[in-house]
């Protein structure tokens, strides 16, 4: 399926939107005011762009800690997304799950715990309902190579190439587990080949190329969609911060970030769109204002709002 | 909080320097595997980058990768391998990067680590390491204090130092038990405490309580960080003329039945505090302790005063309210010393 101009531009913003929220979020975090933790996925976004851009509204996501700008193109709302970094009431778990915890069930979105990566399952199990109510959607799992090491991971997967679930694994594979490289993690080069023992297919894509990500998506769902079972994608990238906002990533080999800093996803795509979709500075430019405004609003929203009130915290433990 | 009178008169002479509840972990580990070479290390990100907190920092360049073992992200992998380490004769200590974790691993801990002694006879001397609690705004994924799941396992040990002296103490002691010990560590205790630890080889028993402060009106039987909420609030009442004692029990199973029992003998009154959450935990252990032990003694209701049953928020006056805090403990003993 090849993808209109503005399906071009669509992502561009999107793009662009994950960096500058997440360039925020760490100003946000050094000024003292996130009480928790930031995790980003700077580098990583044309792995998440390209990923989510080829659902359906209907479709279902599972991200991780480091995804958050997965649920961009689901029309998460990211005064939603700032308020639950300040720990506000206004946050969609208000106040009681921490910084990037975070989703929402009404655009798709499930909400992940720490534990990974425990909704390779659940995914799987969404899956599962609607192929049981005959529904045309469905699921994608996100999480790390580091991730692919657990017990809960070999599961989903063979659950689900079992049952011929309507489900997509997404595996960003971004060279570390926190310190851990992924040669540490891992006696394989490729997470991909790792289908092969579920009985799925299995896909290595450039990580760096949202388009590259988008065509490879798009034939899982598309596959998923008609009945014929998940399939596994490995989208290569780097992980270009440290695991955390404490974390300085010292330990990445010398040279390693400027050489990926060459191959950045969204400087690449750019030369795309000013090549071959006539993206002008005039353009750039009020898509980026547009998205500083927007990033100002929900600031202003989330810091605004107000904490949440102690005498609920022991609400809303049961339904 | 410094080292009790007991343990000074055993003639220890002490170090110059200080040093925090963390590198009194980390002196522990490195002094047992300079011991005994069957002592080894297994967990993520323990090896060049010294863990998720540091603690194992070092350890690699003096041990190396033979006996200082990164992981990949598998607990139950790499638990339920220190067990089978465990058995063909090494001294496995594992670190998971938050206790919070612990239940990734939760089968090869409570049906395999714990319940092979039972059966065969067989020894299963290993150690789980899990920096554990709140106050942190880490919210419901990095905050739990689990060792009720874990006390309530036949067959694992479980402490939960409160002090730098006994957490080497008990590291010592934990390290050298036959058993799997689970070995809570107080996150927000880590830097936050410094004392100076002995020169010689100490340790402290498993299942042996301290007494914190000695008092006359009322007992607070406490462990891990609530220890410093329970001694500033008996600080406060002390001068409103309530004394109090502080117990701290630094083992949760075995529990030093014998030295609560006597404390609430003494005091007649006693005030529960722990950061596990309220219902079937280690609080309703204690207070059944007490009913078992001391029932004749008492003069007024066991008192609790332990989380609610809710997962740990994330946003600052949420988890403040979540947490026992001085003020509500020193209410509790007031009201108890008039009942
Ligand atoms: C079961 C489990 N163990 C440990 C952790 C602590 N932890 C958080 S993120 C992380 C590394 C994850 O690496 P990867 O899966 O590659 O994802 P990335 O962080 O690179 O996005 C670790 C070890 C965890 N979240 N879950
Ligand atoms: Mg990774």
């Amino acid at each position: 399926m090849a993808l209109s101009r503005e399906q071009h531009f669509d992502m561009y913003y999107y793009l662009l939107l994950g960096r500058a929220l997440e360039e925020r979020l760490e100003t946000l975090y050094k000024q003292g005011k996130i009480p928790g933790a930031i995790y980003q996925g700077r580098g990583q976004e044309a792995c998440y762009v390209g990923s989510a851009y080829a659902l359906e509204p209907g479709d279902v996501i599972a991200p991780t800690h480091r995804d958050m700008i997965a649920m961009l193109p689901r029309g998460m709302d990211i005064k939603l997304i700032v308020a639950q970094h300040l720990a506000k009431v206004t946050g969609p778990t208000k106040g009681r799950g921490e910084d990037n915890y975070l989703g929402d069930l009404s655009r798709g979105i499930f909400t992940t715990v720490s534990m990974l990566p425990d909704f390779y399952p659940v995914a799987a199990g969404a899956a599962l309902a609607f192929k049981i109510q005959g529904e045309s959607r469905v699921a994608l799992a996100y999480c790390g190579e580091g991730a692919t090491s657990r017990g809960d991971w070999h599961e989903a997967l063979n659950f689900a190439a079992v049952k011929t679930l309507p489900v997509v694994f997404f595996v960003i594979n971004n060279q570390f587990a926190f310190s851990t490289p992924a040669e540490k993690g891992m006696k394989i080069g490729n997470v991909a080949n790792r289908a092969s023992a579920y009985g799925m297919p299995g896909i290595t894509v450039d990580g760096n190329d949202p388009i590259e990500v988008f065509e490879a998506v798009k034939r899982s769902v598309d596959l998923a969609r008609e009945g014929q079972g998940p399939s596994l994608i490995e989208a290569k990238t780097l992980r270009m911060k440290g695991h955390a906002g404490h974390d300085r990533f010292t330990y990445a080999p010398s040279g390693l970030i400027e050489q990926w800093e060459e191959k950045d996803p969204i400087n690449r795509f750019e030369i795309l769109l000013r090549d071959e979709w006539q993206l002008n500075d005039e353009e750039k430019q009020q898509i980026e204002i547009e998205i500083q405004m927007k990033i100002d609003g929900a600031v202003a929203f989330a810091e605004a709002s107000p904490l949440p009130d102690p005498n609920e915290v022991t609400k809303d433990v049961y339904h | 909080m410094s080292i009790t009178e007991q343990e000074a008169a055993k003639g220890l002479t002490f170090q110059n320097e200080e040093s925090t509840y963390l590198q009194a972990i980390s002196q522990g580990l490195g002094e047992a595997m300079r011991e005994d070479e069957t002592v080894i290390q297994i967990g993520e990100d323990i090896g060049e980058f010294g863990g998720a907190f540091k603690v194992t920092k070092g350890l690699i360049d003096e041990f190396g990768e033979e006996r200082v073992i990164d992981t990949p992200l598998s607990e139950s992998g790499f638990i339920g391998a220190a067990v089978g380490a465990a058995l063909m004769g090494l001294r496995p200590v594992v670190e998971v990067q938050y206790a919070d974790f612990l239940s990734c691993g939760w089968d090869q801990i409570v049906n395999v680590a714990a319940k092979i002694h039972y059966r065969t006879g067989d020894p299963v001397p290993m150690v789980i390491r899990a920096p554990s609690g709140a106050g942190l705004r880490a919210g419901p994924f990095h905050s739990q204090s689990p060792e009720g799941w874990f006390a309530h396992v036949p067959g694992l040990k479980v402490v939960a130092p409160a002090t730098p002296f006994d957490a080497k103490g008990l590291l010592r002691s934990a390290i050298e038990d036959p058993n799997p010990v689970i070995f809570f560590e107080h996150k927000y205790l880590y830097r936050r405490l410094k004392e100076r630890l002995p020169r010689e080889k100490y340790k402290i028993d498993i299942g042996r309580a301290s007494v914190r402060r000695d008092g006359t009106d009322v007992s607070v039987i406490t462990y891990g960080a609530m220890l410093y909420k329970a001694l500033e609030a008996a600080k406060q009442l002390n001068t409103n003329g309530i004394s109090v004692e502080v117990v701290d029990i630094r083992t949760i199973n075995p529990l030093d039945k014998a030295a609560i029992i006597a404390s609430v003998k003494k005091t007649g009154k006693v005030v529960i505090v722990t950061e596990d959450h309220y219902s079937f935990g280690v609080s309703a252990e204690l207070a059944a302790t007490i009913n078992e032990g001391a029932f004749e003694y008492l003069d007024g209701p066991i008192e609790r005063i332990a989380p609610p049953d809710t997962p740990i928020p994330y946003s600052p006056p949420l988890e403040d309210a979540y947490l026992p805090q001085v003020e509500e403990i020193t209410t509790g003993i007031t009201k108890l010393v008039a009942y």
